[in-house]
């Protein structure tokens, strides 16, 4: 779409008042929507480790304890510490938006926001304690 | 409460300087009194060379939205009290390049809502004769909510993505396209996702949600576009499955 306005002799000049790069520091929802774009570098960071994790079972023995070694190191360990709020943060933002997002209805009637957030939170539950079964029986 | 309030309001006068500046005036501040009240009575009493664009004055005709200390607002529905003691700054609306004062172009935004068609589209009109096409009450409040729209734009000097992206359609002409194309009367969605597919349509929002936190009338654009996003992401796979089928936007 073209925006540039047409200038004539009397056309007054607009006043295009530059957008600051430091505009999102100025209100709270765009600091949280910054760190919430900011959140997908950890949540790449967390598939890539998994990756790795999966490599290093494949690679043996020798290759799991590396890779735990690695894990454990203090850099690696500060990183998915932060990456590990980073996700949850990730996670939550995207519950309570997906309420705006999703319309359902049930028979005629509409499925009220509250309940589809709640059905986030329940299957997040489920996959955790399904998780958690399988690892720690 | 303080008896007056100093309001501190963008002059822009593109005759006699080349940018912005603020002026103090001093107005009196009753608690039925709107920001709107304080402007007029700059107006009429301190500074007839103040511009500015109101209308209504009763939340109705979306023209008198500025930026009030920061937040947009429609200036009609603000009080001046709330800002007691003072002082409370007025400025146009952000994203917008400004003509004079408190007066911003319009022009792109008004290209905009055209362009998404924001009308019954039909394949077939049926002649008058047949008569009106009939909606029931649960068809109308599928789409009533986006349709209160007043097209203050409001909602697009809350949008970041705006200010970066001028080319972005913005939140009120994508839940304008929207209320048609959830209207059970209306045909012509496929017409319209063919502009709103575009980067500059639904897939250039990236959901900060501010559009739908200032808007007055509670039409919820950034709800509309994420569902819009839903609907054209689940046409996009139900092409793959049935390629020949035709999905409802």
């Amino acid at each position: 779409m073209n925006n540039e306005p047409i200038y004539t002799a009397y056309h007054p000049r607009w006043l295009r008042p530059p957008m600051s790069t430091y505009w999102w520091l100025g209100k709270w929802p765009y600091v949280k929507f910054i760190l919430r774009e900011l959140s997908s570098i950890f949540v790449a960071w967390f598939v890539i480790h998994l990756l790795l994790l999966f490599r290093a079972v494949r690679g043996g023995e020798a290759a799991y304890q590396r890779f735990l070694d690695f894990s454990a190191h203090p850099v690696v360990l500060t990183v998915n510490v932060v990456a590990f709020f980073f996700i949850v943060f990730h996670a939550l933002t995207w519950f309570a938006v997906a309420p705006q997002a999703i319309v359902a209805h049930m028979g005629k009637k509409r499925v009220p926001p509250l309940l589809i957030a709640a059905s986030h939170y329940g299957a997040w539950a489920v996959v955790s304690a399904i998780l958690s079964w399988l690892l720690l029986r | 409460m303080a008896e007056q309030i100093t309001m501190q309001v963008t002059r822009y006068r593109p005759e006699v300087e080349t940018d912005a500046s603020f002026q103090e005036y001093e107005v009196p501040c009753p608690k039925d009194w709107v920001i709107l009240d304080g402007l007029n009575y700059v107006k009429d009493q301190l500074d007839g060379t103040l511009s500015y664009r109101w209308s209504c004055r009763m939340g109705v005709c979306g023209s008198c939205g500025m930026m009030v200390n920061g937040e947009p607002k429609l200036t009609c529905a603000t009080f001046l009290a709330d800002y007691a003691p003072g002082p409370v700054k007025v400025e146009p609306l952000r994203n917008f390049p400004v003509i004079r004062d408190l007066v911003v172009e319009i022009g792109d935004f008004m290209r905009k809502l055209v362009a998404v068609k924001p009308w019954i589209i039909r394949k077939d009109e049926k002649p008058v004769s047949q008569g009106e096409y009939l909606q029931t009450p649960d068809e109308l409040d599928e789409y009533k909510q986006y349709s209160m729209c007043i097209n203050c734009m409001l909602c697009y000097s809350a949008c970041p993505i705006y200010g970066l992206d001028p080319q972005f359609i913005g939140p009120a002409a994508i839940a304008l396209a929207q209320r048609y194309n959830l209207d059970s009367r209306d045909e012509g969605s496929p017409e319209r996702l063919e502009l709103l597919s575009q980067h500059e349509g639904i897939w250039g929002c990236t959901f900060v949600g501010e559009c739908t936190e200032v808007c007055p009338k509670h039409v919820d654009p950034a709800g509309a576009i994420q569902r819009y996003k839903l609907t054209a992401a689940m046409d996009w796979a139900k092409s793959f499955v049935m390629p020949k089928g035709k999905a409802d936007a």
